[in-house]
C-alpha cells in the first residue's frame, strides 16, 4: 500500500475537481515524484471502483544538462563576448576555455567578435559590440519555465539540434472519480481467517477480490505413465470379459517354446540373429518335457497328425537356444501344454501384457522392446466366426472402429495343439496387438522415445490425463 | 512379408481387363492379399536420392503388392495373375504335367559323393521351347531373385542356376573340387578365374559378397560341369557366363543344388510351374534324372500333386476350393471331399490351410459373427494384482511412475553403479547391435537414474518410481533364469532426503501391513554397498528375510550418471509379499 497520506491528498484532489485530472500535474502541484502519484494510483484501483484510472502520454520540452548550464550562465557565444576585454586577447588563451572553441565559431558568425590574424604577438581577438541579445539563453529560460509553446517549433528543433533541448514523452493517468468514489479508504482483506470466523468480524470487512483469470497451485502429487494408465485398461477390459491373466514374468525363453511348439520351423527368418536377441549365458535351456519334445520333433520333420510336416533334420540344439521372447505366445504355449496335462480339458480364456523383444532396426515406431497384449480362447468347436465375434466385441471396447491394422489375429495350427496333447476338436483363437501403438494413437505421440524409456519427458507423463479408451 | 512389384499396365492386360485403384485393392484384399503402395520408379528414385538423379526414370505405375511369406506362387506376375484369374473364375487352375523328351534320353544330372562335405542336394528339370520377351525375361530372372531371399534363405538353403541348354551338352556332374582346381569365366566377366580368385573378387560385390561365407571356410567348392568340362555353376555363388540365358533361349535347363532337400523340390516345382506356360506346349515341363552317388535315380521335377481329404460335406466348399487353385470333388460317400494341391502351393501342408482357403474364398467379412459360449471366471495373477496395486498409492505418496528397457549396457548395471558385472547375476545377450542391449537389466535403479539424467531441467525434486521386472540367472530354471518383480525408487533433490526415502518405505510397509519391529515387522540395519555413501546404506528386513537396500548414493554414482545433486534410493523385491 502507498503511503496512506498521499493517497488520502490525491482522493481530495480528485473530488474537488468536476471532471478529472492528471497525475502528472498532481506531482507537480503538490511537489512530489510523479512515481509516488503513480503507486497511489494503483493502490485505489486495487480497490475496486474508488477511482478510474485511464492511462495517457504526453509529449514535453526538457532542457538537457547543457541547456541548463546555458540557462544559467549564457550562452557559449555570449559568455566568450563579456570575457574579452577592450584590448582583446590572445586567440590561443581564448580556446583554453571551456565555452572556448564553440562559443568562438558561434560570435564570429554572429560577428560579435573578429580576429586580427596579422596581430603582433600572434591571432588576436576583439570585441565589436558592447550589448548583445543572447537569444539562445533567452529562449532556453522560457522552456525551462514551462512555456515551451511560446517557442516555434523550427526554434525548438534548432536548440534539439545543439543538444540543448530534448522532447520527452510522459506517461500520466488521468484521474476521475468512480462509481465507489470516497475520500476514505476501508483496507481490503485477502483471506478469511479462523479469528474473522471466530469473532464474526467477517461480517464487516471488504475482501479482495480474486483473479479467477489465474490458473491455480498445482497439486504435490505423483503420477502414472501413460502407457501404464492404458496397460490398466486393457488389463480391465479382459477382466471385464472373464479372461485370466498368465504368468509372462519370464523374458528368457527358450526356443523351443518361442518357436517349435509354435510349428515355426528351424530355419524361419524370425530365429535370425538379425531379428530375436541370443543368449550368450545362460546360452541353453535344460530341462524340456520329453514325450512332447519328441512329438514336436516329428510334426516338424515328418509330419503326422493331419500334417505333411516341413520335412527336414529337427535339432534339439535350435530348440535349446535361449532367447529373449519374441512374443508372449511362448507363454501361451506353455499354459496350452500345461492345460493338456489335465485329467479332463476345461475351456479357457487366457490374456496377458508384457514386454517382449525384437533385434529389429530402430526408428521412430519401433524399440527393441515392447509390451504385446495377446488373448487366447480355447474351447471345443470355436470357429472363425467365433474369432470375429470376439473380436468385435474386444475392439470395441477399446473404442476402436479400425481395428485390423493394429493386430493380428488367428486359429492355431493342429500341429500346434495336437502335440501337446490337447483332444481333437478342441479349437483354440488367439489375437494380439502392441500396447504402444494404441498409446501413441490414444495420447498423439509420434516417436515411441517420448513414450518409452528413460529419455521420456516427465512433463508429458505429469500432464498425461486418465486414460478412458472408450471414450 | 514379401513384396512384389508388377507393371499395372502389364498386370491389367493380363488379367484381361482394367481396375480402378479402389477395385483392384478390394480384389487383393478378398484374394488374401494388400496392395501396399501404387508407385513408379521415378517416384521411388526420387524419394531415395533426389529429384535430379530421378529424371529420365520410367515412370510407369507399379503395384507393390504385399504377398503371405509362404505363397512362393504369388511372387511373380505370372503367379499372382493365374491365382487371380482362376479365383474369379476366368480360367481353370492348370494341371502341370511332367514329360519325357519326344525323341531322345532326358537330361542327366549326376551328383557325386565330394558334394556330401558342402551342399549335398541336387535337382533339375527343362522347361522345352519356350518364347521369351523382355518382360517375361525379367520376371524369369526377379523370381530367382526373390526365391533366393526368401524360402532359400538367401541361398543358404537352395541356390537356382538356368542355363541355356543349347550351349552346353549333358550328362551334367555335380561334384565338389578344393577352390584352387575350379577354373571358369563367370558370369559377366571377361576373363577366366580360380575359385579362389573369384571369393576375393567378390568381396567388394555389393550384391554377391553377401553369399560368400556359405561356403567359404569349406575344403572344397560346389561345382557343375556338363560332358565336355564346361563350368555351369559354382553354387551358391556364381554361373558360368558359356551358359547364360538370353531373350533368344529356346531351351532352359534349371537345377537347384541344396542343403535341404525339400526346399529344393519346392524351389523348382516354382521356376517351372510358373513359367511353363511359355513353353510350346503350355504347363508341361520336361523331365531330368538325378543320379545319386549310390546309383539311385530320381526324376524331377516332382510335380505330383498332393492329396488331402477333408471332412467336410458341402458341395459349396468343394466350389470354393477350386476357386483357390485347388481342385476339389465331394466323394461318393458325400461325407468327404478330396482336394488335390497343386506343386505351386507348397504352402498347404495341413487340412487346416485349405479351410483358410476355403474361407477367404467365402470372404471372412461374409462368415456371421458369433460369441463364443465359453463360460469362464477370470484371475488376475497374484503378482500384477500386488504391482497394480501398489502402483496406485506410489503416485498418491507422490512419487512418479517412469518406465524403462529391460535391456541396457553391461555398464548400466555395474561399472556406473560401482558393482563388478560378476556379482549381478546378469544374463547376457549374444548379438547385440549396440552396447544398449548387452545384458538383461539385474536392477531398476540404473533405468531411474538416465530418467532423471534425461530429465535435469525439470523442477526439483525429481521424485521417481518403478515396479517391474530384473532378470537373474537362475539354475533351478529349465531355462537357467528367472525374472524378478521389484519396487524401485529414488528421491534427487539438493539435499539427499534419506528421510523421504524412508519415509516411502515405511509406507509400502504400512500399505503392506506389516508394522515395525524385528521377527514379523521390518526393521532396517546399516549395510555396506558400493553403490551408496559409506554409512549411508541400510538393508532392509521384513519377516526376518532380507527384502532390499535403501541409502544415499555413492557422489562417484551420481558423476557416472551425469547427475549433480545428492541422491537417495529404493530398492525391494516385492514377491516376497505374494
Amino acid at each position: 500500500m502507498a503511503d496512506t497520506g498521499l493517497v488520502e491528498t490525491l482522493l481530495r484532489r480528485v473530488e474537488k475537481v468536476d471532471g478529472g485530472l492528471d497525475s502528472q500535474d498532481v506531482a507537480t502541484s503538490l511537489g512530489v515524484d510523479h512515481q509516488a502519484i503513480v503507486g497511489a494510483v494503483k493502490s485505489l484501483l486495487a480497490l475496486g471502483d474508488v477511482i478510474s484510472a485511464d492511462q495517457r502520454s504526453s509529449k514535453h520540452w526538457e532542457l538537457t544538462g547543457e541547456g541548463c548550464e546555458i540557462a544559467e550562465q549564457g550562452s557559449h557565444e555570449a559568455r566568450v563576448v563579456s570575457s574579452i576585454p577592450e584590448e582583446g586577447m590572445p586567440q590561443s588563451q581564448l580556446m583554453k576555455l571551456a565555452f572556448g572553441k564553440v562559443g568562438f565559431s558561434k560570435a564570429m558568425s554572429n560577428k560579435w567578435i573578429r580576429l586580427d590574424k596579422g596581430h603582433e604577438g600572434g591571432p588576436r581577438i576583439f570585441k565589436t559590440v558592447e550589448h548583445l541579445e543572447d537569444l539562445v539563453r533567452d529562449k532556453l529560460l522560457l522552456v525551462q519555465k514551462g512555456q515551451a509553446s511560446q517557442l516555434e517549433e523550427k526554434e525548438k528543433n534548432e536548440l534539439k539540434k545543439r543538444k540543448l533541448l530534448s522532447e520527452v514523452t510522459v506517461k500520466s493517468y488521468w484521474i476521475t472519480k468512480g462509481s465507489c468514489f470516497s475520500t476514505t479508504i476501508t483496507k481490503q482483506e485477502t483471506e478469511l481467517t479462523p479469528e474473522m470466523i471466530a469473532s464474526g468480524s467477517w461480517k464487516e470487512k471488504k475482501f479482495k477480490p480474486y483473479n479467477f483469470e489465474a490458473l491455480g497451485v498445482a497439486p504435490d502429487c505423483g503420477h502414472l505413465h501413460p502407457l501404464m494408465k492404458v496397460r490398466t485398461q486393457f488389463r480391465q477390459i479382459f477382466l471385464e470379459m472373464g479372461f485370466t491373466e498368465m504368468p509372462t514374468n519370464n523374458f528368457i525363453e527358450s526356443s523351443f517354446w518361442n518357436f517349435d511348439s509354435l510349428f515355426q520351423p528351424q530355419q524361419h527368418p524370425a530365429r535370425d540373429q538379425h531379428d530375436t536377441f541370443f543368449l550368450s549365458d545362460p546360452a541353453q535351456a535344460h530341462e524340456f518335457p520329453q514325450d512332447y519334445l519328441e512329438r514336436v520333433r516329428k510334426v516338424h520333420s515328418e509330419g503326422g497328425f493331419g500334417s505333411q510336416g516341413y520335412k527336414y533334420d529337427w535339432k534339439i540344439e535350435e530348440a535349446q537356444k535361449n532367447i529373449l521372447r519374441t512374443h508372449t505366445t511362448a507363454v501361451s504355449a506353455r499354459m496350452l501344454y500345461k492345460l493338456a496335462q489335465q485329467e479332463k480339458f476345461t475351456p479357457v480364456k487366457y490374456f496377458s501384457i508384457d514386454r517382449v523383444f525384437r533385434n529389429e532396426t530402430l526408428d521412430a515406431t519401433h524399440l527393441a522392446e515392447f509390451h504385446q497384449i495377446e488373448g487366447v480362447v480355447a474351447d471345443y468347436g470355436l470357429t472363425l466366426g467365433d474369432l470375429m465375434g470376439i473380436l468385435h466385441q474386444f475392439f470395441n471396447k477399446l473404442g476402436l472402429k479400425k481395428w485390423v491394422e493394429v493386430g493380428n489375429s488367428g486359429m492355431f495350427r493342429p500341429e500346434m495343439l495336437l502335440p501337446m496333447g490337447l483332444p481333437e476338436g478342441v479349437t483354440v483363437i488367439a489375437w494380439g496387438l502392441s500396447l504402444e501403438r494404441p498409446t501413441m494413437i490414444k495420447y498423439g505421440i509420434n516417436n515411441i522415445r517420448e513414450l518409452v524409456g528413460h529419455k521420456v519427458n516427465l512433463q508429458m507423463v505429469y500432464d498425461s490425463p486418465v486414460c478412458r479408451l472408450d471414450s | 512379408m514379401p513384396t512384389v512389384s508388377v507393371k499395372r499396365d502389364l498386370l491389367f492386360h493380363a488379367l484381361g481387363r482394367t481396375y480402378t485403384d479402389e477395385e483392384f485393392d478390394e480384389l487383393c484384399f478378398e484374394f488374401g492379399l494388400e496392395l501396399d503402395e501404387i508407385t513408379s520408379e521415378k517416384d521411388i528414385i526420387s524419394r531415395e536420392q533426389g529429384d535430379t538423379k530421378a529424371e529420365g526414370a520410367s515412370d510407369v505405375i507399379l503395384y507393390k503388392i504385399d504377398v503371405p511369406a509362404n505363397r512362393y506362387d504369388l511372387l511373380c506376375l505370372e503367379g499372382l495373375v493365374r491365382g487371380l484369374q482362376v479365383f474369379k473364375q476366368k480360367m481353370e487352375a492348370p494341371r502341370y504335367r511332367r514329360v519325357s523328351p519326344a525323341s531322345s534320353e532326358p537330361q542327366r544330372l549326376v551328383i557325386t559323393e565330394e558334394t556330401t562335405a558342402v551342399r549335398p542336394h541336387a535337382v533339375a528339370a527343362v522347361l522345352r521351347n519356350i518364347t521369351f520377351t523382355q518382360e517375361r525375361y525379367d520376371s524369369f530372372i526377379e523370381l530367382q531373385e526373390k526365391l533366393h531371399q526368401n524360402v532359400c534363405r538367401k541361398r543358404t538353403l537352395v541356390a537356382i542356376g538356368t542355363h541355356d541348354l543349347d550351349t552346353i551338352s549333358g550328362p551334367f556332374t555335380y561334384t565338389a573340387k578344393p577352390p584352387g582346381d575350379i577354373r571358369f569365366k563367370p558370369l559377366n566377366q571377361a576373363k577366366e578365374y580360380t575359385a579362389q580368385e573369384l571369393m576375393s573378387l567378390y568381396k567388394t560385390d555389393s550384391h554377391l559378397r553377401h553369399y560368400l561365407h556359405i561356403i567359404e571356410d569349406e575344403a572344397v567348392y560346389p561345382v557343375i560341369y556338363d560332358s565336355n568340362g564346361i563350368v555351369l555353376s559354382m553354387p551358391p555363388i556364381i554361373n558360368g557366363d558359356h551358359s547364360k540365358i538370353s531373350l533368344n533361349t529356346k531351351n532352359v535347363f534349371i537345377e537347384c543344388t541344396a542343403t535341404d532337400l525339400t526346399k529344393a523340390k519346392i524351389v523348382l516345382d516354382m521356376m517351372v510351374t510358373m513359367f511353363c506356360e511359355y513353353c510350346e506346349e503350355p504347363f508341361t515341363v520336361e523331365e531330368a534324372e538325378v543320379v545319386y552317388p549310390d546309383g539311385r535315380t530320381c526324376q524331377y521335377p516332382v510335380l505330383y500333386p498332393l492329396t488331402i481329404t477333408l471332412h467336410e460335406s458341402t458341395e459349396h466348399i468343394a466350389q470354393l476350393l477350386t476357386k483357390m487353385c485347388l481342385r476339389s470333388e465331394v466323394m461318393s460317400d458325400g461325407e468327404q471331399i478330396e482336394v488335390e494341391i497343386p506343386p505351386t502351393r507348397s504352402d498347404v501342408i495341413h487340412a487346416c490351410d485349405i479351410m483358410e482357403d476355403a474361407a477367404m474364398a467365402y470372404g471372412f467379412n461374409n462368415i456371421p459373427r458369433t460369441t463364443p459360449r465359453t463360460y469362464t471366471i477370470a484371475n488376475q495373477l497374484p503378482l500384477n494384482k500386488l504391482s497394480e496395486l501398489l502402483r496406485q498409492d506410489l503416485a498418491a505418496a507422490g512419487f512418479t511412475e517412469a518406465l524403462t528397457f529391460a535391456l541396457c549396457s553391461q555398464e548400466d548395471i555395474a561399472d556406473k553403479l560401482l558393482k563388478n558385472i560378476s556379482e549381478t547375476r546378469a544374463c547376457r545377450i549374444s548379438n547385440p547391435k549396440t552396447a544398449e542391449f548387452q545384458v538383461a537389466r539385474t536392477t531398476l535403479l540404473s533405468g531411474l537414474l538416465k530418467t532423471v539424467a534425461a530429465n535435469r531441467k525439470m523442477p526439483l525434486p525429481l521424485r521417481l518410481f518403478e515396479i517391474s521386472d530384473v532378470v537373474l540367472k537362475d539354475e533351478s530354471k529349465d531355462v537357467g533364469a528367472r525374472n524378478n518383480r521389484r519396487l524401485c525408487a529414488v528421491y534427487y533433490n539438493k539435499s539427499p532426503g534419506f528421510e523421504v526415502i524412508h519415509g516411502l518405505m515405511d509406507r509400502v510397509m504400512q500399505l503392506l501391513e506389516i508394522k515395525p519391529g524385528q521377527g514379523n515387522g521390518y526393521h532396517i540395519q546399516a549395510a555396506d554397498d558400493s553403490t551408496f555413501f559409506p554409512g549411508r546404506c541400510a538393508e532392509i528386513f521384513a519377516c526376518g528375510k532380507s527384502i532390499g537396500r535403501l541409502g544415499v548414493l555413492h557422489p562417484d554414482v551420481i558423476n557416472r550418471f551425469e547427475l549433480t545433486m545428492p541422491c537417495s534410493a529404493l530398492d525391494i523385491d516385492i514377491e516376497h509379499f505374494l
